[in-house]
C-alpha cells in the first residue's frame, strides 16, 4: 500500500539521530536564506520580477530561443538542438568522439542528471570526473546527488573520509574537512590537467548576447572551461532570460535563496570561444515543451534551480533526497518528474502535506503547493492510483454526500472505537496507530448534543 | 446582530464535540445569532487532497443546499474554510458557490476581522503553545509567514494574548508543519510521525501545558503522540481556550 518515497522514506528514518542531523543542517540553510532575503527590503519585489521575468520568456520561449542561438553563432559558438536525454548523450558523444578525446572533467549540471549522461559515457568507455566537490564524493560512491545544490548533504564528514580513504588513499579515520578537501583538490587538479574536454551546466542563457552564465563556489566550472580545448555548456530550453539588464535580478535572489550568501563565489559569463578553442552549447527539450503545453504546469519552468524549497520542505528535510528516487528531489522535482514519466513518478505529488511553505520560498513564485495538488488530480484521473485508495475515496465520498448515512457512519465508528477497541488499535494494519494513540471515542456528537439541546 | 452559520467539520462533529460547542458558545456570547444547519457533513477535501477532486460533487452540493442562504459561515478549521474558498465548486448553482467563498471565515477570522474582538473578561492561567496550522496561516493568512519579508501580525495570537494569566510561547520553529496533512499521516506514516514529535519537543522545550491552534486535525496528530508517550502536555482547540477565557 505504501508508495515507493514512503517507503525509502521510512528506512531514511530507522536512523532517527541522523535523520535529526539531516533536518537540522538543512534547516540551518534554511534560517541563513531568511537572514539574507531579509537584508533586503525589495526582496518580494525582486520576486516578483523575476517571476514576469520569466513568465515573459516563457510566453516567448520560441522567438528567444532562436535569437540566443544566432547570437552565439554570431560569437562563433557551435550551437546544437536536442529534442530528448538521449540525442543529448549522442550530441556529446559525437563531439568527444571528433576531438579523439576519452577523458572528460564536468562541473555540476542537474540536466546532464536527468540525462544520466554519467552512464552512457561511461559504457561507451569515456572517464567521466565530476568535479564539483559533493558530486565527486557521491560520485566516488556510485550514488545520485540527493539535493540539486548540496549534492553530498545526506553525508556526514566521516561517510567521506571513508570514500576517500577508499579512492584517494587518504588516512583512514582522519574527518578533518581541511584535510579531505586539499585532498580532493589535488585530485581534481590532476584531472583539470588532462582534460581537453570540459562540460559544464549553464544558469542562465542571454537571449540578447548569446552569452551564458554559470554559478558555482568552487570555482570549477572555470577550472574546467579554462584549462580544457573545448568547453561544451548543456542548458535546457527555460534558462534563457532575455536581456542582460535581467540577470542582475537573478543572481541577486539565486544565492542568498540557495545558501544565504549575497551572491556566489563565481558567477562566470561565456560568450566566445578562447582563440584557437571551441565551445558548443547544447539546447535541451527533453519534455520541456510538453510541460509548457500544460497550462496548469508550465510555470514550473520558471524555475532557477536554487533548492530553497528542499530546504524549506519538512518532508524532505525528513526524508532525504534518495526518497524521491529522481535526478531533481524535493517539491520543485515532484512538480517537473511526473512530466518526465507520470507513471513512475506518480508517488512523488502525494509526498507533502501541501503546507505551502516551498511556494513562499521560491525566489520565482512557482506555485508549487498548488501544482502538487493538481497533478494528484492528473494522476487520480489517469488511474494510476492504487485501486483499493480509489475504492475507499469512492465509498468515502458517498457516504459524506448523504447526510443521514453519514450520521449512522460516524456513530458505528464511534461505537466501535469504543466498544470493539481491538479491531481499531491495531498496528499492523491501522499505520496511524503504529506510533499514535486513536482519539478517544465522545459518546455524542455534537450534532446529537445539539438537537438535545434545541429539544430541552 | 451577525446570524451566523456554524460549520463543523466531519470530524470535529464525531470525535471533537466540545469543540464546536465551544464555537457556538462563545458566538453566542459576542452576540451572534448562531444557525446550526443539520444536514451538514463534510467540506470534501479528503477526496480532493488525496486527487479525487472529483469524487467531492455530493458533497459541494450538500454544502450549498446547507449554508447557501446564510451571510456570515464560521468554521472552526482553517484547513476546511480554505478548502471551500478554492474549490467549492458547482455547475448547477455557481453564484451561490461564489457567494459562500466570500462569505465563508475561520473562526479568529471573523472575530478579529468582523466583531472586531478586542476585550477579553475572563482568565485562562496556563503556559499556551501556539501550533500555527499551515492551510489557516499560508492559506487564509491568518498570521504573517516566516518565509516572506513582510511586516509580521498573528490573529491567533493576538486573541490569545488578550486573555489574562495566558502565557503564550511560540516554538523555535514558529510556522513549521505538524505532519498531518490528511491521509499523508497514513500514507507517509513514519514522515508524518517524525514532523509531528519534533513538533512537540519544541512545544515542550517551552515547558506548555496545553499547545493550541485553530485546526482540530493537527491536533489530534499531536495529541496521537502525546498520549502514547504519555506526556502531561494537552492539547485544546483555540475555540475552546477563548471560550473558557470569556466569561
Amino acid at each position: 500500500m505504501s508508495s515507493r518515497h514512503a517507503q525509502l522514506a521510512e528506512q531514511f528514518n530507522a536512523d532517527e539521530a541522523r535523520t535529526n542531523w539531516h533536518d537540522q543542517t538543512l534547516w540551518w540553510v534554511r534560517q541563513k536564506r531568511d537572514r539574507a532575503a531579509n537584508t533586503l527590503p525589495e526582496w518580494e519585489q525582486l520576486r516578483q520580477w523575476a517571476s514576469d521575468i520569466k513568465d515573459h520568456t516563457l510566453s516567448n520561449l520560441h522567438a528567444y530561443l532562436l535569437e540566443f542561438e544566432k547570437n552565439a553563432l554570431a560569437n562563433g559558438v557551435f550551437v546544437h538542438w536536442a529534442k530528448d536525454a538521449e540525442e543529448h548523450n549522442r550530441i556529446i558523444y559525437d563531439i568527444l568522439q571528433k576531438a579523439g578525446v576519452d577523458r572528460i572533467v564536468k562541473s555540476k549540471s542537474m540536466l546532464t542528471e536527468e540525462c544520466h549522461l554519467n552512464p552512457y559515457l561511461q559504457k561507451k568507455g569515456i572517464d567521466v570526473v565530476d568535479t564539483d566537490l559533493g558530486e565527486r564524493i557521491v560520485q566516488f560512491r556510485e550514488e545520485a546527488p540527493s539535493h540539486i545544490v548540496l549534492p553530498a548533504i545526506h553525508l556526514k564528514k566521516e561517510d567521506v573520509s571513508d570514500t576517500f580513504h577508499e579512492h584517494l588513499g587518504t588516512e583512514k579515520g582522519n574527518n578533518d574537512p581541511q584535510y579531505l578537501t586539499h585532498a580532493a583538490r589535488l585530485h581534481l587538479r590532476e584531472k583539470f590537467i588532462q582534460s581537453d574536454i570540459a562540460i559544464t551546466g549553464v544558469n542562465f542563457a542571454i537571449a540578447e548576447t548569446g552569452g551564458i552564465v554559470v554559478c558555482t563556489n568552487e570555482g570549477n566550472a572555470d577550472m574546467g572551461a579554462h584549462a580544457a580545448r573545448v568547453h561544451i555548456a548543456c542548458m535546457g530550453f527555460e534558462k534563457i532570460i532575455p536581456k542582460a539588464e535581467h540577470l542582475g535580478v537573478f543572481t541577486r535572489l539565486l544565492a542568498r535563496s540557495a545558501t544565504g550568501q549575497p551572491i556566489t563565489t563565481y558567477t562566470s559569463h561565456f560568450h566566445r570561444p578562447a582563440p584557437g578553442k571551441e565551445m558548443h552549447i547544447v539546447l535541451v527539450d527533453n519534455g520541456r515543451s510538453r510541460q509548457l503545453g500544460r497550462e496548469d504546469f508550465r510555470n514550473s519552468l520558471k524555475c532557477i534551480r536554487c533548492a530553497a524549497c528542499f530546504n524549506t520542505c519538512p518532508v524532505y528535510r525528513r526524508s532525504g533526497g534518495h526518497s524521491y528516487h529522481t535526478a531533481v528531489a524535493g517539491p520543485i522535482g515532484s512538480i517537473l518528474n511526473p512530466n518526465l514519466d507520470m507513471k513512475a513518478n506518480a508517488d512523488l505529488p502525494f509526498a507533502s502535506t501541501l503546507c505551502g511553505s516551498c511556494s513562499n520560498v521560491c525566489p520565482v513564485k512557482i506555485n508549487i503547493h498548488e501544482q502538487l495538488w493538481k497533478w494528484r488530480q492528473v494522476i487520480s484521473a489517469e488511474g494510476l492510483t492504487d485501486p483499493s485508495k480509489k475504492m475507499g475515496m469512492k465509498l468515502m465520498a458517498w457516504v459524506l454526500a448523504r447526510p443521514a448515512v453519514y450520521r449512522f457512519a460516524g456513530k458505528a465508528a464511534r461505537w466501535v472505537t469504543a466498544n470493539l477497541p481491538f479491531l481499531v488499535k491495531n498496528k499492523t494494519w491501522n499505520p496511524w496507530f503504529k506510533q499514535r494513540e486513536m482519539p478517544e471515542a465522545p459518546k455524542q456528537s455534537f450534532q446529537e448534543w445539539y438537537k438535545k439541546q434545541q429539544r430541552s | 446582530m451577525y446570524t451566523v452559520g456554524l460549520f463543523v467539520p466531519c470530524y470535529i462533529d464525531q470525535f471533537y464535540p466540545q469543540v464546536a460547542i465551544s464555537s457556538l458558545q462563545l458566538l453566542e456570547k459576542l452576540g451572534c445569532k448562531v444557525v446550526v444547519p443539520l444536514n451538514q457533513t463534510c467540506c470534501g477535501q479528503p477526496m480532493a487532497n488525496s486527487g479525487f477532486a472529483s469524487l467531492s460533487k455530493g458533497c459541494d452540493a450538500n454544502f450549498i443546499q446547507n449554508f447557501g442562504e446564510l451571510d456570515y459561515i464560521v468554521c472552526p478549521s482553517g484547513s476546511c474554510t480554505l478548502h471551500i474558498k478554492e474549490h467549492l465548486h458547482s455547475e448547477q448553482f455557481p453564484e451561490k458557490a461564489t457567494l459562500i467563498q466570500q462569505r465563508i471565515y475561520e473562526l479568529t477570522e471573523f472575530l478579529t476581522d468582523v466583531l472586531k474582538l478586542t476585550t477579553f473578561k475572563g482568565s485562562f492561567p496556563h503556559r499556551v503553545g501556539l501550533h500555527n496550522s499551515c492551510h489557516g496561516q499560508r492559506g487564509l493568512h491568518l498570521s504573517s509567514m516566516s518565509e516572506l519579508v513582510a511586516p509580521v501580525f498573528s490573529k491567533p495570537a493576538d486573541l490569545l494574548k488578550r486573555i489574562s494569566g495566558l502565557e503564550l510561547l511560540l516554538p523555535e520553529r514558529s510556522d513549521e508543519c505538524c505532519g498531518f496533512g490528511g491521509t499523508f499521516c497514513v500514507f507517509e506514516e513514519s514522515v508524518s510521525v517524525k514532523m509531528g514529535k519534533d513538533r512537540i519537543r519544541e512545544h515542550e522545550q517551552n515547558q506548555v501545558d496545553i499547545i493550541t491552534g485553530g485546526d482540530m486535525s493537527c491536533l489530534m496528530h499531536l495529541e496521537g503522540i502525546l498520549k502514547r508517550k504519555k506526556s502531561p502536555v494537552r492539547v485544546m482547540h483555540i475555540a475552546e481556550i477563548l471560550n473558557d477565557g470569556y466569561e
